[in-house]
């Protein structure tokens, strides 16, 4: 696995990419039929951010992620992915621009008929002209990168670990080196070191290859360690978003009783510092 | 270099040597993924003029973009020349740059792949393994037979816990909605198998031979077949979906820890309703066939309805009809435990499904055809 060397700062902090928003929400409207997912929801991505998304279950965390991603209709609103309007853009230039996005979904979504490698080398094939020993090596180079042994590259998604999934997950959705990368419960089934793993995982990726990320999780950990804006659904809107301390001083029932829970206290740094 | 370079195209230039230094390359333009057909030959081209030399210095500062892949095959340069105890340094690169150098520098032992076999010895070798295969799935089958068997009589010994619900449900798929196809497929049949038949009988003046034929033919053997292998595609495809896509989803572990058992929960109740829709079928179907024979023979050979049915009363005999009817139960049961054994083999993933579905269907057709060969062997020497 790479480690970031913790002196150097984010490329994300350079200051000409600074506040720029590579997704830009405005007013959306989403609805299934009568029921109203979600309503006037705004929301900014900032370039070489981690996002943290958070909202109570059925609330419409993946909706939304789905709705960026064009895989869910939108009633009314705008979406704007590096100050594009998707639904403006002809198939071509959508394709070209839907090369930028990396994917994890939350159980893989790995091809099964595949192998790891394979299943890296799958987006490598239809957008890239590589020799075919350079998209082997490119795809072992995934698979280190993302901290799996080289002997995973071999086998099934059926034959891998929960923890397996998705790092072969994260290695596919990184494998045209996208600029933003949508993570749906990235550590959702993983026991407390794994996910730690995997959250540093994330981070060193994001310095190193400057990502920006959005990331739906329900993990305190993770939104305390990792993310450096928090964005929190409720009511159909986003009601908060900014830095952890932001969060914790809201006045929304919800996201106090999110942040504020036994739970999150046990976690926050000040209680960690009392004891 | 060719001349129609855009000024981002990944390029490199050769500089003046600076005192036995070795060469001094420098690398520009864009290095990612998408301008891989001009990387990989001028990487290629740089790795045949660095092996020649003493040492070189890539200098990359001024590159504009790089990936991965471009810091992959520029760190791989250098790699390669270490390999032959050349030294390669890579100077000038910006912080991003050098931290993406850094992140793709490991270098990973290949996995050792098992020495390929010849061609000869690989044949052999399926062959060997496709014959212990067909033995374990006859041991396999057996077997599970017999706890099927075994299941059935602790249910009759305890006829509260036999699954009548399940039961009832299994026999409307199979045989309620089944109907209407296998009524169709052996109505037709019957009027093929009858028009052909009077065509080769009229030649000698015997068309009234027709309904020998057709009757004959379409109760001892069209109607059971027909049926037969319709229920292994429509019937045994789905019970071994459904079977294997809960053990899939770990359902059947959730049962087991539950105390039920699975062969008493979903395999009892499929073979039990099979076992009682395919004769029910079978008997539809031959019904149909001689509908549809009885209406060729009409148009085609000027047979009416009552010579078809008078003649179809002397030469059927109960034989004749017991005989296809006989076959459906052990066809079913057949049909029924190659369904359950295969979806109980489906492993973890969708595609493990679907090949299990396809060789449920494969083989029970298969096995069909094998049972009912053995009871025309069986009736042919019981003289039946």
């Amino acid at each position: 696995m790479l480690t970031a060397p913790a002196d150097q700062p984010p490329i994300s902090n350079a200051a000409d990419t600074a506040k720029e928003a590579v997704i830009r929400v405005r007013d959306l409207k989403v609805a299934f039929g009568p029921k109203v997912i979600m309503e006037g929801l705004n929301l900014d991505v900032y370039r070489g951010e981690i996002l943290g998304f958070v909202g109570a279950s059925g609330t419409g965390k993946s909706v939304l992620t789905r709705a960026i991603l064009g895989l869910v209709a939108k009633q009314h609103g705008l979406i704007e992915v590096f100050g594009q309007d998707l639904d403006k853009l002809e198939n071509e230039e959508r394709r070209q621009f839907e090369r930028r996005f990396g994917v994890m979904f939350q159980q893989g979504a790995l091809f099964s008929a595949l192998t790891v490698k394979e299943n890296i080398q799958v987006p490598m094939r239809e957008y890239l002209d590589l020799s075919p020993g350079l998209l082997d090596e490119m795809a072992m180079l995934k698979i280190e990168l993302v901290g799996l042994k080289p002997d995973a590259a071999d086998k099934m998604p059926s034959e891998l670990s929960g923890g397996m999934i998705k790092r072969a997950a994260l290695a596919r959705a990184l494998s045209l080196d996208p600029e933003i990368v949508f993570l749906d419960e990235p550590t959702s089934g993983l026991d407390p070191i794994g996910a730690a793993e995997f959250d540093d995982l994330i981070q060193t990726l994001q310095r190193t290859l400057g990502l920006t990320v959005f990331m739906v999780t329900h993990d305190l950990d993770s939104l305390h360690s990792v993310c450096d804006r928090i964005a929190a659904l409720a009511d159909k809107k986003v009601i908060a978003a900014g830095p952890l301390a932001t969060m914790l001083a809201s006045t929304h029932p919800w996201v106090k009783a999110y942040f504020g829970g036994e739970r999150a206290m046990a976690r926050s740094p000040g209680r960690h510092r009392a004891i | 270099m060719t001349p129609t370079l855009l000024s981002d195209d990944p390029q490199a230039v050769f500089l003046p040597e600076d005192r036995g230094q070795g060469s001094r390359l420098e690398l520009t333009g864009t290095w990612t993924g998408d301008r891989a057909p001009l990387i990989e030959p001028l990487v290629a081209e740089i790795g045949k003029r660095l092996a020649a030399g003493a040492g070189a210095r890539i200098e990359i500062g001024k590159l504009q973009r790089l990936d991965t892949l471009g810091a992959y095959v520029i760190d791989r340069l250098r790699q390669n020349a270490a390999v032959d105890g050349t030294l390669v340094q890579i100077t000038g690169a910006r912080p991003e740059h050098a931290m993406l150098l850094r992140a793709v520098a490991m270098r990973h032992d290949e996995p050792v792949k098992p020495p390929p076999r010849s061609g000869m010895v690989n044949m052999l070798v399926d062959v060997g393994a496709a014959v212990v295969g067909a033995w374990r799935d006859l041991l396999g089958g057996i077997s599970f037979l017999g706890e099927v068997v075994v299941s059935i009589i602790r249910q009759i010994a305890h006829p509260a816990r036999f699954r009548s619900i399940s039961l009832v449900n299994h026999l409307e798929q199979i045989a309620y909605h089944g109907a209407p196809i296998i009524l169709l497929i052996s109505f037709l049949v019957g009027c093929i198998v009858a028009q052909q038949g009077i065509f080769q009988l009229q030649r000698f003046g015997a068309a009234v031979f027709v309904v020998d034929l057709t009757g004959i033919l379409v109760l001892r053997e069209l109607s059971v077949l027909l049926t037969a292998i319709m229920i292994a595609g429509r019937s045994g495809s789905a019970f071994t979906a459904e079977i294997g896509s809960m053990k899939m989803r770990e359902e059947i572990d959730a049962l087991r820890v539950m105390g039920l058992d699975t062969v008493e929960t979903l395999v009892v109740p499929r073979i039990l309703a099979l076992m009682i829709g395919l004769p029910i079928l079978t008997f539809l179907s031959g019904m149909a066939g001689l509908c549809g024979a009885g209406l060729v023979a009409w148009l085609y050979g000027g047979i009416g309805l009552d010579t078809f049915v008078s003649r179809l009363q002397t030469v059927i005999t109960w034989k004749h009809f017991s005989a296809g009817l006989i076959k459906a139960p052990f066809m079913a049961l057949v049909i029924g435990v190659i369904a359950c054994i295969e979806g109980l083999a489906v492993k973890g993933s969708a595609e493990s499904l679907g090949r299990q579905v396809t060789s449920s269907v494969v083989k029970a057709i298969f096995m069909v055809i094998v049972v009912d060969g053995l009871f025309a062997m069986f009736f042919a020497a019981v003289k039946f």
